[in-house]
Order: C-alpha cells, then sequence, then structure tokens
C-alpha cells in the first residue's frame, strides 16, 4: 500500500523535556493505524504533530509525499478526546457551521446516517449524552469528506454499550476506504479496529506492525488463568512462569497439557480453569512495563 | 479572507448569545434598572458632595463664610464661560463671582438650591451676593449620567463578550478545534468582534430607545452622530478585550484583567461625576481610556449638540486606539 502520511525522525522539545525523540512512521493509504502509550508516552503530542496543531522541534512530515500544506488542513478530519462545542447551538448547526469552513462537504442526511445522529440532530449539544456527543464530533470529523481521519481517544468514557457502537461507526468508516489514525488507552479497541499499531514509550516507538504480527513475534505461550483462591500458594511450576495477580494467577506456558498435569498433580482444582491467547494488552504491559504512571 | 468562513462563525457566535436569554436579560436589564434607579434618586434630592467654581484668584475671595463650608470643594474657574457651561451641565453645582458678588446656579439642580441656601444664609434678603441664572439649556443630573451609563454598560458588554468567551472557548478546547480547520484567526476573531459590535451596538439602541420613551433624555445633536460615536467607541472597547483574550488560558485571570480594565475606567472616565477638580494626573489618565472619549463626545452631542467636527478629536482617538489595540491583539493572538 501506498503510504499515506509518513514522519522521518520527528522530535519534539516542550522546556527542556524531550516529549518525542525521533518517531519514524508510515501510514499506508486505507489503513487504521494505533498508536499506544501509556501516559506521557508522546503519543498525543505526535498526533498532534501529525495533524498540524503543533510544530515539530525538527524532523519531517509527508502527506501524499510532500510537506504538509494548506491542503493539509481541507483533507483531514480530527476528533480530538475533548472538545466542547458552543453553548445553545444544535447538532445540526454545528455540522453546518463546520461545513461552511470547507470547499467540499458531506449532506448533512448522509452525515446523520452514518453516524446514527437523527434522534438529536436538532437538540442542543449541551444536552447531549456522552455516545451522543461522540458521535455528534465524529460526524463534525466527516463533515468534509476526509481523507484522513484522527480518532483521539474516541471511546474514553463511553459505556460497554457505547464503545461497541462506536466501534461499529469506525468500521463504517474503514469500509469507505478512509485512512484512520485512533489513539486509545483500551487495547482490546486497538485489536478491534487497528489494521497495524505502532506503541510509543518515553517519546519513542519501541513496537510497530498489525496486532496479529506483533503477538505472534513476542509470544509463543498462552496464558492459563485460576482464582488466588484456587492456587493460594503459587509456587515455581516447572518451566512455566507464574504471575500473581490481585485475584487471580496466570501461568504463561509454551505447553498446556504438561502445565494441566502438572496442576493436577498438586490437587489445584481446574474447575474454575480459563485458558487465552496472549493480547495486545499482554504485549503493551510486557513493553512498557506494569509500573504505575502518572 | 474567506468570507464564508468568517460568516459561519458569526451566525453561530449571535445564536450562542441570543438563545442565551439569562445574558441577554443582564444585558438588558442592568442598565435599564441603572438609568431609572438615577432618575428617580435624583429627582428630590441631590449629591453629598457640592462643586463650586470660583471665579478669579481664589486669595481675593470674600469674607463670607461660605468659603470655610466643609464638604464644598471650591474649583478656581479661569474661564468663566466655560464653567458656566459646566453649571448648565451639572458638571458645576455653583459659580461664584467673589469680587463682583454673583453667582449662578442651575434653577433644575436641586444641589444649585441648597448652595445658594447656604451662600445666602437663611434671610436672602440680608445676603450682599446677587443671584443671577443661568440661560442656557438646563438639564436634569439623569441626561447628564445617562450617556456615561450607556457607554459603561457597552464597555462591559464589549470587554467581557469577546475577552472572557474567546478566553472559554481556549481553555474548553473550542479553538484548537477550530485550529484544526481551514478557519484562519483573521476570519474568526473578525467574526468574534462584528457579532459582540452587532450584538452590543442593537442593545445599546434598544435601552436608549426604551429609556428615553419614559424618561425624555435632551438630543441638540444628531442621532447619526451619536450612533457613529458608539460604533466607533464599541470597536475601541472590543479590540481592548481582544488584548486581553489574545493568550489568556484561563477564565480567572481573564476576568481579573478585564476587571482590572473596566473598573479604573468606570470611575476615572467621568460615567458618575465630572473629573472637574481631580487631581491632573488622574485627568491625564482618563485621557488613555476609550470610555472617556465616548462618553465626552457623546454628551457634546445630545447636551451641547456639537457636530462630527466638534468630537473629531475623541473620534480620531478612538479610530487610533482601536487600530492599535487590534493590530496588538492579532499579533498576541494564539490558538491555544
Amino acid at each position: 500500500m501506498t503510504a499515506l502520511l509518513e514522519t522521518h525522525g520527528l522530535v519534539k522539545h516542550f522546556r527542556g523535556v524531550q516529549a518525542v525523540d525521533g518517531v519514524d512512521l508510515t501510514i499506508p493509504a486505507g489503513c487504521c493505524f494505533g498508536l499506544l502509550g501509556p501516559n506521557g508516552a508522546g503519543k498525543t503530542t505526535t498526533v498532534e504533530m501529525l495533524e498540524g496543531i503543533q510544530e515539530p522541534s525538527s524532523g519531517e512530515i509527508r502527506y501524499r509525499d510532500k510537506p504538509l500544506g494548506p491542503r493539509f488542513r481541507q483533507d483531514i478530519g480530527i476528533m480530538f478526546q475533548s472538545t466542547a462545542l458552543q453553548d445553545h447551538i444544535t447538532g445540526r448547526e454545528n455540522l453546518q457551521m463546520f461545513g461552511r469552513f470547507y470547499p467540499r462537504t458531506l449532506p448533512i442526511a448522509e452525515l446523520a446516517e452514518t453516524c446514527a445522529l437523527d434522534e438529536f440532530l436538532d437538540r442542543d449539544a449541551r444536552k447531549l449524552s456522552g455516545g451522543q456527543r461522540q458521535r455528534l464530533l465524529l460526524a463534525i470529523a466527516l463533515v468534509n469528506d476526509p481523507e484522513l481521519l484522527f480518532l483521539d481517544e474516541p471511546t474514553t468514557g463511553l459505556d460497554p454499550q457505547a464503545r461497541r457502537n462506536f466501534w461499529e461507526l469506525i468500521h463504517r468508516i474503514k469500509t469507505q476506504g478512509k485512512t484512520v489514525v485512533l489513539t486509545t488507552h483500551y487495547m482490546e479497541e486497538a485489536y478491534h479496529l487497528c489494521d497495524e499499531v505502532a506503541i510509543m514509550d518515553h517519546g519513542r516507538i519501541i513496537a510497530q506492525g498489525s496486532p496479529r504480527e506483533l503477538l505472534a513475534a513476542h509470544f509463543d505461550d498462552v496464558v492459563l488463568q485460576l482464582p488466588l483462591a484456587d492456587f493460594p500458594n503459587p509456587t515455581p511450576l516447572d518451566a512455566h512462569t507464574i504471575i500473581q495477580g490481585h485475584d487471580t494467577v496466570e501461568i504463561l506456558t509454551c505447553d498446556v497439557n504438561s502445565a494441566i498435569q502438572t496442576l493436577m498433580a498438586r490437587n489445584i482444582s481446574l474447575a474454575r480453569l480459563q485458558i487465552r491467547p496472549r493480547t495486545l494488552e499482554d504485549l503493551f504491559l510486557e513493553l512498557t512495563g506494569r509500573e504505575l504512571r502518572s | 479572507m474567506n468570507w464564508r468562513r468568517f460568516w459561519a462563525v458569526f451566525i453561530c457566535r449571535n445564536r450562542e448569545f441570543l438563545r442565551d436569554r439569562s445574558t441577554l436579560t443582564w444585558n438588558l436589564l442592568f442598565p435599564v434598572s441603572l438609568i431609572v434607579g438615577f432618575a428617580f434618586a435624583f429627582s428630590g434630592s441631590g449629591p453629598d458632595l457640592y462643586k463650586v467654581g470660583v471665579i478669579g484668584d481664589a486669595s481675593a475671595r470674600s469674607d463670607s463664610t461660605f468659603f470655610a463650608t466643609r464638604y464644598i470643594q471650591f474649583i478656581p474657574v479661569v474661564d468663566p464661560v466655560a464653567a458656566l457651561t459646566k453649571v448648565e451641565r451639572h458638571q458645576l453645582d455653583m459659580l461664584v463671582d467673589p469680587i463682583g458678588q454673583r453667582y449662578w446656579i442651575n434653577e433644575e439642580a436641586p444641589a444649585g438650591y441648597v448652595l445658594e441656601r447656604l451662600l445666602r444664609g437663611a434671610d436672602v434678603a440680608d445676603s450682599p451676593f446677587n443671584k443671577q441664572t443661568v440661560t442656557g439649556r438646563a438639564i436634569r443630573h439623569v441626561d447628564w449620567v445617562m450617556p456615561g451609563i450607556l457607554a459603561m454598560n457597552m464597555m462591559f458588554s464589549c470587554l467581557f463578550g469577546v475577552g472572557y468567551v474567546i478566553v472559554r472557548y481556549r481553555k474548553n478546547g473550542m479553538l484548537k478545534r477550530l485550529k484544526a480547520t481551514p478557519l484562519t484567526p483573521l476570519e474568526f476573531l473578525l467574526a468574534q468582534v462584528t457579532s459582540r459590535l452587532w450584538l452590543t451596538l442593537t442593545t445599546t439602541v434598544g435601552v436608549f430607545a426604551g429609556t428615553n420613551h419614559f424618561i425624555g433624555f435632551p438630543m441638540h445633536g444628531s442621532y447619526l452622530d451619536l450612533f457613529l460615536v458608539c460604533v466607533i467607541g464599541a470597536i475601541s472597547l472590543i479590540s481592548l478585550g481582544l488584548i486581553v483574550a489574545a493568550r489568556t488560558t484561563s477564565e480567572e485571570l481573564a476576568a481579573g484583567l478585564l476587571n482590572f480594565l473596566s473598573w479604573p475606567m468606570t470611575f476615572l472616565s467621568g460615567v458618575w461625576f465630572s473629573l472637574e477638580g481631580v487631581h491632573p494626573f488622574l485627568q491625564q489618565c482618563a485621557q488613555l481610556a476609550p470610555l472617556t472619549h465616548i462618553i465626552s463626545a457623546a454628551r457634546a452631542i445630545m447636551l451641547d449638540g456639537a457636530g462630527l467636527g466638534d468630537v473629531s478629536g475623541q473620534l480620531l482617538t478612538l479610530t487610533a486606539m482601536s487600530l492599535g489595540f487590534m493590530a496588538v491583539g492579532a499579533w498576541l493572538f494564539r490558538w491555544e
């Protein structure tokens, strides 16, 4: 696939703090690209530079193999994590206002259908629920029919149902061939939506690839999970790695049969045993550590 | 400059203001209640502090004990003709000529009556002073105060309506979102200025017309000239608000800065009392405030029948201030 957006040696300093430290990214056209990282990893600064909101201290960003120019803002749509809308203005009026900023726009009826806005399109934006508000902000981001869509933690604060609904919307947008750059704290979200992810920490990209490729490259084991009550004093289990959590014990193993036999030999109940494959969250924690971050 | 984008922001800002019923009501009720309150308050009794102009050298005052009366400010007068106009306009409560043993008061002014009684004593007939009557157009105190109140209301509306609102947009992320669109700072700022300008002018004209209907203010000049003063004055005040809004990210700081600008203007620009007798340094400071020039031009048009040529000094000053403030505000402006 052709690269729609590329960065080379992207750096950003803030008063002596190196927020982004030489980031190289290639975002192919039509791809949903996820940028993941713990708080303070530099992902928001990176995305804001990609969006043209912040100027890099050094490095280069190229869109369609050219430096970002005035046309870039006409080609992109942005949904920030927290954007206030003007008070006393309805969803329709917001779409009309943002629509007038661009030479080419989608009809409001089409946006309303894509983002399921019909039931609250003429309601004051202050009176929308969290999910409705995010859908309206997504519609605003789509008002100019952008080729490149930036979604910054779009489902933060939504309940599971609203989050699933939002994923459906993003799937629908992906099928229209748009390129999506997504930042999220939800690894499940990244796994479901992204064709490719990059994990950032300390201002650098520490892993990049498709979720499946990354998991295959880093893990060849599975996780056996038991309640701590069933395995109260977990002691080393032959060649298997044991991780004790708050109320669970996880056994990482490449040989499930051997692990189960060992557990049975110790008379540990397997009634509540769960076996799961490694997830993006496991990879995230393995690469970025488990210590508490601010 | 893309007028379509400008229009989009302009329309939305107008809707936001007009649909905010509480703010709209406050913008209308505040000046009306002040003017009506003043009309009522000064229909019976006068202010506590009197200002008396004294013609000639202060040392040549008459031996009358009147000149030793406390709570009266005696102001030396060099130009008796100008001082007479000030008596007509309630800027001076009385003018006294101690050598010629004459005095002038405004027959409409309660303060003039009280001072006359003080000057002549209870037995008016025994007094060596001869009463002279001001023959110019006598005005009520409310007529003198009203242009100041309307201008002050315009000032609060312009400063807070632009300064505070833009800071709020910046704080809640609205400006950041707009920055990510093709909208330029010039288009955004011009839309904010234009929206606030017409909203302020509309409410000011509405308040003027409404209070004028019930109270009846003198208008010796042209309404069109007065409107032009309001337009240029409002632009200068909005531009001043833009400077505050240019980079401030905290609503609390913005409110502090706006109060820092508005309250000294309220007291030093002659809204409530004449600057006669105020320390010359403060009088010079007052010239730096747009409100001073708006009020003096408005009073000159309404009360003295001044034309545009007569108030050209104020209009030029306000225009220069507008251009200067706008240039600084645009230069300082940051979306975030």
